[in-house]
């Protein structure tokens, strides 16, 4: 027999109860003005969130940013900010490794933990979200901002489709440990800084 | 594998008091984040009851889910495989490496794979691994294995990781700047990285309905691990499932609140299939568990996330360290894992524990650890492991206590001693009571004369 049918055998033979998955339904937290309270537990998870009208408002918040302004490699899959590197072009996600900047969009932000839902549906490479120095994700919001917020986690997987072949994240704040002798310290593998900016369009 | 007692290894540890003290507070403070987070939810209680809820419903129709997710991710394009114990797993592995011409690997940290020793058979095969979360690289360099499931260096302090790193990685010595230690890291570490053939991660939760899985990480090294390499390994406890996607709703939020009082992980990433061009290949382990679904007692301990919050509260495990307990998961859940596959070899682990609840009260699952703990007593106690040092003063105080006048008489005796006697006839080796602890102070009367001064005067009252 192999491993697999034993393994599934020997879990048949064990008698168990049934019970009943609880269902999901649930007084879950919402937050009055979702807005504010993204952007206080992102800020406390070390990142920023800031609320713009323009793609030039961006830019022009970036350009205050000395890591964006420093930076001599920017991958930017956003239109109207204009980054340096031709990513489709890339077909080793090797090449990436001294990007100093991304500018990516994210899908949708949730309220109550200051993460942004972001997949590669659209991105080429996945190691994109994850080795650059620093990283600035773009939320679009056609109507009010707060549409592009969920209150909750519950509400976050209303959103999102599974089962496709395909990588997803939520990513709260830059990359961050604590692994010496609990002093936090941002910055462990991944982005040392992380802006969220929600453009209203 | 030789096993030591629990008490001789915390003895060692408890050797160094100031250390024992400062391990006890760096575990406190991280136990009082998990209660700022919990209270800032109304509805932490309901989720703990889902929590659980879902998880039995899982184990109790867990074949089931797992051909289902064995369905779904082969469908999504991952190759799966299955591992009745460490041996097969670390053999799957070995040969997928061999399969890739694999000679650098990096692993993110996985407590499977530390259960199923994975670095010392591979290594032996003449692979490198790398371990890329910070901690587990530190005890990695030093040769030593985690102290704790979600904090593997806790135990260590900055000064030692300074000497770790001088050797091995060159920084300048006697700095002990956790951020000048932690950039040194993250440079070595990229170097790692960028040189993988291969990237190894262990699973926090499977989902059936879709074949994906979740890597929880705050670094990214899960996810930089593996998105370079063309192949991902992901080696995963057949618990680790859940029915549904939006289940993860329940368990994400639950998880790092529970385990450092963040509310999320930094990267909560969701695997569907290998990335285009690369392999995803998912081991299913067994290794004891699904044992472990047939016992009435212990099924409940399968429910585990393996946030760590059980050890950051228990007293013991604050004051122990988490090597006193000889395997790989330490602390109070540990504590009921390792007797269930060797009760003899882990048989004081049981007895590591005060039997206070406050684990009990922190499990985000709800596990009822210390009424678990309290039934392995008996049940080591049934098997006749129970040592003579723990048989014989229980069989005197049952016959003891079962004369009243006996009882009266020794009540007098203790007291009198108590008082009386010089320090050296009380603190000694013979009574364990007295190590690291002041004895009670002697009550000048006993609860007997008390109430019979109270019962005389409210007759008299009357
Ligand atoms: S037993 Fe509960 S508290 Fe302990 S690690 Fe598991 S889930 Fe966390």
């Amino acid at each position: 027999m192999s491993s697999r049918d034993q393994i599934l055998k020997s879990i048949r033979n064990q008698v168990v109860a049934s019970v009943d998955h609880p269902g999901l339904a649930g007084d879950w937290i919402r937050y009055d003005d979702r807005v504010a309270h993204f952007a206080t537990v992102l800020t406390a998870v070390g990142g920023a969130a800031h609320v713009v009208d323009s793609a030039e408002e961006i830019t022009a918040e970036l350009s205050r940013v000395p890591a964006f302004a420093h930076a001599s490699k920017i991958v930017s899959l956003c239109d109207q900010i204009s980054g340096n590197v031709d990513f489709d072009a890339i077909d080793d996600p090797h090449a990436l490794e001294d990007v100093d900047f991304a500018v990516l969009p994210a899908q949708f932000a949730v309220a109550e933990n200051g993460a942004v839902w972001v997949d590669d549906a659209a991105v080429k490479h996945r190691v994109i979200y994850f080795i650059p120095q620093h990283l600035s994700f773009i939320v679009r919001s056609p109507t009010h901002v707060a549409d592009a917020i969920v209150d909750n986690m519950h509400q976050a997987y209303e959103r999102i489709s599974l089962g496709e072949p395909q990588f997803g994240t939520f990513v709260s704040g830059p990359s961050k440990t604590a692994d010496i002798e609990q002093s936090l310290v941002i910055g462990a593998h991944g982005a040392r800084s992380l802006n969220v900016f929600f453009l209203r369009q | 594998m030789k096993t030591a007692e629990h008490p001789e290894q915390a003895s060692k540890f408890v050797a160094n008091d100031q250390r024992a003290h400062w391990h006890d507070q760096a575990l406190w403070f991280v136990r009082e984040k998990r209660d700022r987070m919990a209270v800032s939810l109304p509805e932490w209680e309901q989720l703990r009851s889902a929590a659980s809820q879902i998880k039995l419903h899982t184990v109790s129709r867990l074949a089931d889910y797992l051909e289902q997710f064995e369905q779904n991710a082969t469908k999504l394009g991952a190759v799966v495989h299955w591992a009745r114990d460490s041996e097969e797993h670390n053999q799957i592995v070995l040969s997928l490496l061999q399969k890739a011409g694999a000679k650098q690997v990096v692993k993110s940290k996985s407590m499977l794979t530390e259960e199923c020793h994975l670095n010392p058979f591979l290594e032996a095969q003449g692979i490198e691994v790398v371990d890329t979360d910070l901690g587990e690289r530190i005890v990695q360099l030093r040769k030593e294995t985690p102290s704790h499931i979600v904090l593997p260096a806790i135990h260590i302090k900055k000064e030692e990781v300074s000497e770790t790193f001088h050797e091995h990685l060159q920084t300048e010595a006697g700095n002990n700047d956790p951020n000048y230690l932690t950039e040194a890291a993250r440079n070595h570490l990229r170097e790692k990285f960028l040189a993988a053939d291969v990237g190894i991660t262990g699973v926090n939760f499977a989902i059936a309905e879709t074949g994906g899985l979740v890597v929880c990480t705050n670094e990214g090294n899960a996810d930089l691990g593996v998105s370079l390499p063309k192949m991902h390994i992901a080696c995963m406890g057949i618990e680790k499932l859940v029915p549904h996607a939006a289940d993860l709703s329940v368990f994400l939020r639950l998880l790092a609140r529970s385990a450092t009082g963040q509310p999320i992980t930094t990267y909560s990433s969701h695997f569907h299939g290998p990335s285009p061009g690369s392999e995803l290949h998912i081991i299913l382990v067994d290794n004891g568990r699904s044992n472990l679904m047939g016992s009435e007692q212990f099924r409940n301990s399968l429910k585990c996330i393996r946030c760590g919050a059980c050890m950051n509260t228990c007293p013991v495990y604050r004051r122990s360290g988490g090597h006193s307990y000889g395997t790989t998961v330490p602390g109070p859940i540990g504590s009921i894992l390792a007797p269930s596959r060797d009760s003899k070899a882990h048989k004081s682990l049981p007895f590591a524990c005060t039997l206070c609840g406050s684990c009990t009260d922190v499990c985000p699952v709800k596990i009822d650890l210390h009424h678990e703990l309290l039934e392995w007593r008996g049940e080591i106690h049934r098997r006749g492991q129970l040592p003579m040092s723990k048989t014989v003063p229980m069989k005197l105080t049952s016959w003891m206590m079962r004369s009243p006048w006996l009882f009266r008489w020794v009540g007098a005796i203790g007291k009198f001693c108590l008082r009386h006697l010089p320090r050296w006839a009380i603190y000694h080796g013979l009574n364990p009571w007295g190590k690291q602890r002041e004895m009670p102070e002697s009550p000048q009367q006993s609860f007997r004369q008390l109430y019979q001064i109270h019962e005389s005067k409210k007759a008299s009252d009357e």
